[in-house]
Protein backbone atom coordinates (compact mmCIF):
# COMPACT_ATOMS: atom_id res chain seq x y z
CA UNK A 1 0.00 0.00 0.00
CA UNK A 2 1.10 3.34 -0.50
CA UNK A 3 0.17 7.01 1.15
CA UNK A 4 -1.22 9.71 -0.92
CA UNK A 5 -3.71 12.47 -0.57
CA UNK A 6 -7.45 12.81 -1.85
CA UNK A 7 -7.05 16.02 -4.97
CA UNK A 8 -10.03 15.47 -6.59
CA UNK A 9 -12.74 13.80 -7.76
CA UNK A 10 -13.99 12.54 -11.31
CA UNK A 11 -17.48 11.98 -12.67
CA UNK A 12 -18.33 9.14 -15.54
CA UNK A 13 -21.70 9.15 -17.04
CA UNK A 14 -21.57 6.21 -19.09
CA UNK A 15 -19.68 3.42 -17.07
CA UNK A 16 -19.44 -0.30 -17.33
CA UNK A 17 -22.25 -1.72 -15.35
CA UNK A 18 -20.38 -3.62 -12.80
CA UNK A 19 -18.78 0.47 -11.66
CA UNK A 20 -22.28 1.46 -10.94
CA UNK A 21 -22.13 2.70 -7.05
CA UNK A 22 -18.62 3.10 -7.14
CA UNK A 23 -17.08 6.57 -6.26
CA UNK A 24 -14.05 7.51 -7.83
CA UNK A 25 -10.76 10.00 -6.42
CA UNK A 26 -8.01 11.70 -8.17
CA UNK A 27 -4.93 10.51 -5.76
CA UNK A 28 -1.78 11.92 -5.29
CA UNK A 29 0.78 9.47 -4.10
CA UNK A 30 3.46 10.95 -1.82
CA UNK A 31 6.50 10.20 0.25
CA UNK A 32 7.38 9.89 3.86
CA UNK A 33 7.98 13.46 4.06
CA UNK A 34 4.50 13.87 2.22
CA UNK A 35 5.64 15.45 -0.76
CA UNK A 36 4.02 14.27 -3.87
CA UNK A 37 5.72 11.74 -5.90
CA UNK A 38 4.59 10.03 -9.57
CA UNK A 39 1.12 10.59 -11.35
CA UNK A 40 -1.99 11.11 -9.82
CA UNK A 41 -3.93 8.20 -10.25
CA UNK A 42 -7.44 7.30 -10.39
CA UNK A 43 -8.75 5.42 -7.15
CA UNK A 44 -12.26 3.82 -6.00
CA UNK A 45 -13.30 4.81 -2.53
CA UNK A 46 -14.19 2.30 -0.12
CA UNK A 47 -13.89 4.62 3.51
CA UNK A 48 -15.62 8.02 2.62
CA UNK A 49 -12.53 9.69 1.90
CA UNK A 50 -12.97 13.50 0.62
CA UNK A 51 -10.59 15.69 -1.12
CA UNK A 52 -7.84 17.09 0.45
CA UNK A 53 -7.17 14.27 3.15
CA UNK A 54 -4.16 11.84 3.30
CA UNK A 55 -5.12 8.44 2.68
CA UNK A 56 -3.70 5.11 1.98
CA UNK A 57 -4.46 3.21 -1.07
CA UNK A 58 -4.06 -0.45 -2.38
CA UNK A 59 -3.18 -1.03 -6.42
CA UNK A 60 -4.08 -4.42 -8.28
CA UNK A 61 -6.69 -6.65 -8.24
CA UNK A 62 -6.78 -6.53 -4.25
CA UNK A 63 -8.02 -3.20 -5.14
CA UNK A 64 -11.37 -4.81 -5.49
CA UNK A 65 -11.64 -6.83 -3.18
CA UNK A 66 -13.23 -4.42 -0.64
CA UNK A 67 -16.38 -4.19 -2.80
CA UNK A 68 -16.36 -8.30 -2.65
CA UNK A 69 -18.68 -10.41 -3.28
CA UNK A 70 -19.64 -7.82 -6.48
CA UNK A 71 -16.38 -8.21 -8.90
CA UNK A 72 -15.69 -4.50 -9.69
CA UNK A 73 -12.43 -3.48 -12.26
CA UNK A 74 -11.29 -1.47 -10.33
CA UNK A 75 -7.23 -1.56 -9.76
CA UNK A 76 -6.26 1.12 -7.35
CA UNK A 77 -8.88 1.74 -3.90
CA UNK A 78 -8.59 4.00 -0.77
CA UNK A 79 -9.00 1.74 2.24
CA UNK A 80 -8.08 3.91 4.87
CA UNK A 81 -7.97 7.47 5.90
CA UNK A 82 -4.50 8.73 7.77
CA UNK A 83 -4.81 10.29 11.08
CA UNK A 84 -1.57 10.53 11.95
CA UNK A 85 2.05 8.93 11.29
CA UNK A 86 4.57 8.19 13.49
CA UNK A 87 8.24 7.90 12.20
CA UNK A 88 10.02 7.82 15.15
CA UNK B 1 -7.25 3.61 -12.88
CA UNK B 2 -5.99 6.45 -15.08
CA UNK B 3 -7.48 8.94 -17.78
CA UNK B 4 -6.76 8.75 -21.01
CA UNK B 5 -7.88 10.43 -24.31
CA UNK B 6 -9.24 8.11 -27.32
CA UNK B 7 -6.96 8.51 -30.19
CA UNK B 8 -8.05 6.12 -32.50
CA UNK B 9 -8.61 2.23 -33.05
CA UNK B 10 -7.19 -0.88 -33.52
CA UNK B 11 -8.67 -3.28 -36.51
CA UNK B 12 -7.15 -6.88 -36.33
CA UNK B 13 -8.57 -9.54 -38.09
CA UNK B 14 -6.34 -12.33 -36.50
CA UNK B 15 -7.03 -12.25 -32.65
CA UNK B 16 -7.47 -14.69 -29.78
CA UNK B 17 -11.19 -15.72 -30.13
CA UNK B 18 -12.05 -14.13 -26.71
CA UNK B 19 -11.58 -10.82 -28.15
CA UNK B 20 -13.76 -11.77 -31.52
CA UNK B 21 -16.43 -9.65 -31.42
CA UNK B 22 -14.71 -6.82 -29.46
CA UNK B 23 -13.60 -3.23 -29.99
CA UNK B 24 -10.08 -2.14 -29.30
CA UNK B 25 -9.21 1.45 -29.23
CA UNK B 26 -5.95 3.27 -28.51
CA UNK B 27 -5.75 5.78 -25.83
CA UNK B 28 -3.45 8.59 -24.90
CA UNK B 29 -2.95 8.29 -21.15
CA UNK B 30 -3.57 12.13 -19.04
CA UNK B 31 -3.17 13.77 -16.11
CA UNK B 32 -6.19 15.55 -14.40
CA UNK B 33 -5.51 18.92 -16.04
CA UNK B 34 -5.47 17.29 -19.91
CA UNK B 35 -1.27 17.29 -20.27
CA UNK B 36 -0.75 14.08 -21.89
CA UNK B 37 1.77 11.48 -20.21
CA UNK B 38 3.31 8.01 -21.25
CA UNK B 39 2.46 5.81 -23.98
CA UNK B 40 -0.31 5.05 -25.76
CA UNK B 41 -2.12 2.16 -24.45
CA UNK B 42 -4.45 -0.52 -26.30
CA UNK B 43 -7.64 -0.87 -24.40
CA UNK B 44 -10.90 -2.67 -24.67
CA UNK B 45 -13.86 -0.48 -25.15
CA UNK B 46 -16.59 -1.63 -23.03
CA UNK B 47 -18.97 1.86 -23.12
CA UNK B 48 -19.19 2.67 -26.82
CA UNK B 49 -16.00 5.43 -26.02
CA UNK B 50 -15.64 7.66 -28.91
CA UNK B 51 -12.67 9.30 -30.67
CA UNK B 52 -11.52 12.16 -28.45
CA UNK B 53 -13.80 10.87 -25.98
CA UNK B 54 -11.38 10.71 -21.83
CA UNK B 55 -12.08 7.51 -20.45
CA UNK B 56 -11.15 5.67 -17.43
CA UNK B 57 -8.95 2.64 -17.63
CA UNK B 58 -8.56 -0.12 -15.61
CA UNK B 59 -5.17 -1.86 -15.96
CA UNK B 60 -3.94 -5.35 -14.94
CA UNK B 61 -6.23 -8.68 -13.95
CA UNK B 62 -8.85 -6.28 -12.60
CA UNK B 63 -9.56 -5.06 -16.15
CA UNK B 64 -11.20 -8.71 -16.75
CA UNK B 65 -13.77 -7.92 -14.09
CA UNK B 66 -15.51 -5.51 -16.37
CA UNK B 67 -18.49 -6.74 -17.10
CA UNK B 68 -18.29 -9.17 -20.43
CA UNK B 69 -15.06 -9.18 -20.28
CA UNK B 70 -14.78 -12.57 -17.85
CA UNK B 71 -11.92 -14.96 -19.09
CA UNK B 72 -11.08 -12.62 -22.01
CA UNK B 73 -6.93 -12.08 -22.48
CA UNK B 74 -7.26 -8.47 -21.32
CA UNK B 75 -5.10 -5.74 -19.55
CA UNK B 76 -6.68 -2.64 -20.15
CA UNK B 77 -10.46 -1.67 -20.59
CA UNK B 78 -11.83 0.99 -20.66
CA UNK B 79 -14.84 0.68 -18.17
CA UNK B 80 -16.20 4.79 -17.92
CA UNK B 81 -16.60 8.10 -20.02
CA UNK B 82 -15.83 11.14 -17.65
CA UNK B 83 -18.16 13.72 -17.65
CA UNK B 84 -15.80 15.76 -14.93
CA UNK B 85 -12.83 16.53 -13.59
CA UNK B 86 -12.82 18.30 -10.10
CA UNK B 87 -9.38 19.18 -9.25
CA UNK B 88 -8.24 21.33 -5.69
CA UNK B 89 -5.45 23.76 -6.32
Amino acid sequence: MQIGRVVGTVVLNNRNESLSGITLLLVQPLTSAREPVGRVIVAADSVGAGTGEEVFFVRGKEASFPFLPAETPVDACVVGIIDAIDLG
Amino acid sequence: MILAKVVGTVVATRKDPRLVSSKLLIARPMDPRGKPEGNYVVAIDTVDAGFGETVLIVSGSSARMAAGLKDCPVDAAIVGIVDNIEVAD
